[in-house]
């Protein structure tokens, strides 16, 4: 019994140190195709797989979604994004204007100023809803995918073009058309 | 005068190399687990990595001394010191090549044995003083363990020794090839006087001495808690055993011992069983391959050599086998390698009466 059991544990000893010889001098050779859509991506099992990320980079798809981008002049405010958002990382407020403020590229109308439009890409899951929900396909997935920083603040993206003073001048502008509307009402 | 200047570099240069010796095969064993699992192991500190280990040691040696507020402080402190100086004494009785020895002494073998037991109390002074469960677990782990396997250890030795004779180690180096006092044969029925290289090593002296070195190899492994037999340490379950609450210069050095202790050992079954510094290359007719090759500039290379070989297969062996079970671990050492090596150590006293005459 336990002689058997010698003699299955030297065999399995020696089998196991072939296999990570094998591996050791395999380590000579590079894994040349990193491209995975390529038909022999599977067939190079042989050597190094480690990829050396920011001098080497790995291709990806020419449609890649990964982190999200705003065309804040196509938004037209409408919160459905940040409705959509699983992870509530949208975080939208909206000024309304007395009137139109303008078109998008699409040619729906703008009745709304965006005085804060962030997006907190440590938060995004990448699930993509807020671009299929998007009416003017304004918030897109672009092929960015390493934004490095120190400073975890950064990765809050915003994309309101709006100074402070404009979004107070916008915000006066309302509260005096909606004072005047209940003025006009009273009278 | 003379003497005493000798008597102080020598171990100077010897602590020099183990400590190059560290830096190198930390690297070595990083990069060889790298390419042993497809990855490319340390890369950005120079290059290929080969600043790596530099950095650390001068990463080490900046930080403070921490002592765990409930530590026995003493025990805690003197800890790292007995085990280095346990394992660097054990090279004071090692040839490196023909005369080259630090000190011949006649029990040499003996004395390494001796000193390098007292490592075990090192380490249960570094669990026990850190007063920290999981250090304490490892070093009794480490005890219970290194115990045990300082008896097939001692048993093979044993073995080699009966057929050698002696337990000067430069005697045992010397009687293994073309500076041989006595008559060496090969397998017991070919004289190899002349002839030397690989087959005056004491392991071909006699078939049975093959199978004490793999004990001793086995052992020895356990013996300086090298994976498959780290259980003491064991990253996955006790953080990192005995040396959890270490840092700076005193992890430092328990690291250094490490290492020392698998150079040791290596170097140990090297002037044992593998010859020491004699030559592999043998005599062929008109080509004296051995004569060109023995001298003391040759004696410290094929010791480095051999022994950095030993070295790199118990990398080799930590990054392929999964660590042992308590159990398994004394099973292995009580119920086969040690039975084996007794019965290795009847065969060297019947080859001794039967074949040495």
């Amino acid at each position: 019994m336990i002689f058997k059991t010698t003699i299955q544990g030297l065999a399995t000893a020696i089998k196991g140190l072939t296999l990570t010889v094998r591996h050791l001098f395999s380590a000579r050779k590079k894994r040349q195709s990193l491209d995975i859509k390529k038909d022999n991506y599977f067939e190079e099992q042989q050597g190094v797989t480690t990829v050396q990320y920011p001098k080497v980079k790995m291709p990806i798809p020419e449609v890649a979604r990964y982190q999200l981008d705003v065309v804040i002049d196509d938004c037209i405010v409408c919160d459905l994004c940040a409705k959509a958002c699983p992870v509530d990382c949208i975080t939208i407020e909206a000024i309304k204007s007395p009137e139109a403020i303008g078109k998008t590229s699409d040619g729906s109308v703008k009745r709304l100023y965006a005085a804060e439009f962030d997006i907190d890409m440590a938060k995004c899951m990448y699930c993509g809803l807020c671009t299929v929900v998007c009416p003017t396909e304004c918030i897109t997935m672009t092929d960015k995918y390493d934004r490095v920083t120190t400073n975890l603040a950064d990765l809050t993206y915003t994309f309101s073009d709006m100074t402070p003073e404009e979004v107070k001048k916008r915000k006066e502008e309302w509260t005096k058309f909606q004072a005047e509307k209940e003025a006009a009402k009273n009278k | 005068m003379d003497s005493l200047i000798l008597n102080i570099l020598t171990p100077v240069a010897i602590f020099l190399f183990i400590a190059l010796f560290t830096l190198f095969a930390v690297y070595a064993e990083r990069k060889i687990a790298g390419f042993v699992q497809d990855r490319l192991g340390p890369m950005e500190t120079g290059k290929y990595g080969l600043l790596q280990t530099f950095a650390d040691i001068l990463k080490l040696l900046q930080k403070e001394f921490i002592s765990p507020s409930a530590s026995d402080k003493i025990l805690f402190a003197l800890a790292p010191i007995l085990i280095f100086v346990a394992v660097f004494v054990g090279y004071s009785v090692i040839p490196w090549g023909p005369n080259l020895i630090p000190s011949n002494t006649h029990t040499g073998l003996f004395f390494i044995m001796a000193v390098v037991s007292i490592d075990a109390i090192g380490i249960l002074m570094a669990g026990w003083g850190s007063n920290n469960k999981y250090s304490l677990l490892g070093s009794i782990r480490a005890i219970a363990q290194m115990i045990s396997y300082e008896l097939p250890v001692g048993l093979s030795l044993i073995a080699a020794v009966m057929i050698t004779q002696t337990l000067n180690l430069n005697e045992i180096a010397f009687n293994q090839g073309l500076l041989s006092s006595k008559e060496i044969y090969f397998l017991g029925f070919w004289k190899v006087n002349e002839i030397g290289g690989i087959f005056g090593w004491n392991i071909f002296q006699a078939p049975h001495l093959m199978v004490s070195y793999a004990i001793f190899f086995i052992a020895s492994l356990a013996e300086c808690n090298r994976a498959p037999f780290d259980i003491p340490e064991a990253e996955s379950e006790l953080i990192g055993g005995f040396h959890t609450e270490y840092g700076g210069i005193r992890f430092a050095f328990l690291f250094l011992a490490e290492y020392a202790m698998m150079f040791l050992v290596a170097m140990l079954g090297v002037v044992i069983f593998l010859g020491a510094w004699n030559s592999p290359l043998p005599n062929i007719g008109p080509a004296k391959l051995a004569d060109w090759t023995t001298g003391p500039v040759w004696g410290v290379f094929w010791t480095l050599i051999k022994s950095l070989f030993i070295v790199a297969v118990q990398i080799w062996i930590r990054w392929t086998l999964p660590r042992f079970r308590a159990d398994q671990l004394m099973t292995l050492c009580w119920k086969i390698l040690i039975p084996l090596a007794f019965v290795c150590m009847a065969i060297s006293g019947l080859w001794r009466i039967l074949i040495m005459i």
